[in-house]
């Protein structure tokens, strides 16, 4: 998902370029003050952690191997603000070092990756821990939130690309988004994985680790929702009122398109009223995007109950 | 083992590594800008920058082989992204013009990626009034990059010498465990480090 340079036009690296300043500026003022100077080595290795676990190859079919995106899971580990800082840092790396990602898209992969990444799955991990204050909640934050953090920067990327004008909004949505709600569900795994393994053989690294334990401000909290929905604003709700064909596609990936478009429900209601700027494929999505979450949910809980029945004693 | 083959080359000696980071990272995001900016179609601007590209490519004395390698490495995103344009209208031309924009910027990047230590880029970002906390997080991840890949190679040639399967199954599962492995080793390091720095007078 690293956008190379080239794909994005002047005005939407500008705009990305300056929502990642504002959000890595921010995370860095809000990181420096609630550190310890014993945890900036942490910060730096946790980097070098990304990086390298990213190199693995995970094979998946025909030759084709996918890697692990990590951000949801330093979310988990470190809390927002540092997993802001750590994965902007890998992803300056992986452009200064390897190319990969252009320059001047850094903005846009830094929004999508690191910021947008960061606190979508800071606000999942919050809301399910809640829910369930327990290690089966934990983990079923872990998967849930790696999930949507994927989801998000996919559907981000492809409201740059269209803003772009580089390809159409309905393309890109459809191919970049169903395919990675489906990557989304093996990042969701792993991160699980890790998570669980890690309380498993050093539970104290996770509470250690917790930078003070990932409490945010309701300041620091409403800045960063400003800047989520600003570059969801921008980037996204413009164009979802104009994609029939994107929803099908991931109904038919969550596997009720006949459902779907056979029942009144979901066409009828929607069809003729509109919401302000939402007309009704807006509403189509948000619906499909709340049952993928549902899915994700059971599937990450089943997963967390495996690992957690498994354990000896 | 050798530890350098992430910048392998970026600390050689050509007309090009000798050049200043500063004006290599200016002229590398000037010509980039131009390359964004520049509209689809501009056929001209193109082959003339890459009529510039060539003499660069050639005083830094690269090897062609290991370049071309690295491009035909990064080409499949590209690819794969552009070839949505083709679903627009007139998305051929757009198609064509994405891959030669790209192509020109992933060679822009790969020639000053190769041509600049990476420790001179966090020098830069120094002068440039980057917080020193942010530099001193950059300088540690670059540093300790090579070891966790050395460390994770380790792992997983002890793995290879262990295991006789080779199924999908297997190879997630430890994959899966080497990574959480490698983050306590990570936490475990950052510990004996920040003892080590302390050590030496870091604050």
């Amino acid at each position: 998902m690293h956008i190379p340079d080239g794909f994005l036009d002047t005005k939407t690296a500008i705009a990305t370029a300056t929502l990642s300043t504002v959000g890595v500026t921010f995370a860095f003022r809000h990181l420096k003050k609630s550190i310890t100077p014993q945890q900036v080595p942490l910060i730096g290795l946790s980097a070098a952690f990304v990086f390298v676990a990213q190199m693995l190859n995970f094979p998946i079919a025909a030759g084709t191997s996918g890697h692990f995106m990590g951000t949801a899971l330093i979310t988990m580990l470190l809390g927002p603000s540092a997993a802001i800082i750590i994965i902007s840092a890998v992803l300056v790396v992986q452009c200064l070092l390897f190319a990969d990602g252009g320059l001047l898209s850094l903005g846009a992969n830094i929004f999508n990756m690191a910021i947008a990444g960061a606190l979508v799955s800071y606000s999942i991990q919050k809301m399910i821990e809640k829910i369930i204050p327990n290690v089966r909640g934990k983990l079923i934050a872990t998967g849930v939130s790696s999930w949507s953090a994927t989801v998000i920067a996919s559907i981000l990327c492809a409201g740059e690309l269209a803003w772009s004008m580089t390809v159409s909004w309905g393309a890109a949505f459809t191919a970049m988004t169903s395919i990675h709600m489906v990557i989304g569900i093996a990042e969701g795994a792993i991160a699980t994985i890790v998570v669980a393994g890690i309380l498993k053989s050093r539970p104290e690294i996770i509470r250690n680790a917790n930078l003070q334990q990932h409490k945010l401000a309701l300041s620091t909290k409403l800045i960063y929702a400003a800047i989520l929905i600003i570059g969801i604003m921008i980037f996204v709700t413009p164009f979802i009122s104009e994609f029939p064909d994107g929803l099908e596609k991931i109904a038919s990936v969550l596997g009720f398109e006949q459902k779907a478009i056979g029942q009144p429900i979901f066409s009828a209601p929607f069809q003729d009223y509109r919401w302000g700027i939402f007309s009704s494929p807006a509403l189509a999505t948000i619906a499909a995007g709340f049952i993928g979450i549902v899915i994700v949910f059971i599937l990450a809980y089943t997963l967390s109950k495996v690992i957690t029945s498994n354990k000896p004693h | 083992m050798r530890h350098d083959f992430i910048d392998r080359y970026s600390r050689q000696k050509s007309p090009i590594h000798n050049l200043s980071t500063s004006l290599k990272v200016v002229t590398a995001i000037s010509a980039l800008i131009v390359i964004v900016a520049l509209p689809h179609k501009s056929w001209l601007v193109f082959s003339l920058l890459a009529l510039l590209i060539i003499p660069v490519i050639v005083l830094s004395k690269l090897p062609i082989r290991f370049l071309l390698l690295r491009l035909i490495m990064l080409e499949p995103f590209v690819l794969g992204v552009s070839i949505l344009s083709l679903f627009k209208e007139g998305g051929t031309i757009i198609f064509i013009s994405i891959v030669i924009k790209s192509t020109l910027a992933l060679l822009i990047m790969l020639l000053l990626s190769n041509t600049t230590p990476f420790e001179q880029i966090l020098t830069l970002l120094k002068k440039i009034k980057i917080p020193p906390l942010m530099v001193t997080i950059l300088a540690l991840f670059y540093r300790y990059l090579f070891v966790l890949i050395d460390e994770s190679e380790k792992m997983q040639r002890a793995r290879m010498s262990r295991t006789f399967t080779n199924s999908k199954k297997h190879i997630w599962k430890s994959r899966i465990q080497m990574i959480s492995e490698l983050f306590i080793r990570s936490t475990e390091r950052a510990e004996r480090i920040y003892s080590a720095m302390r050590a030496r007078g870091w604050s």
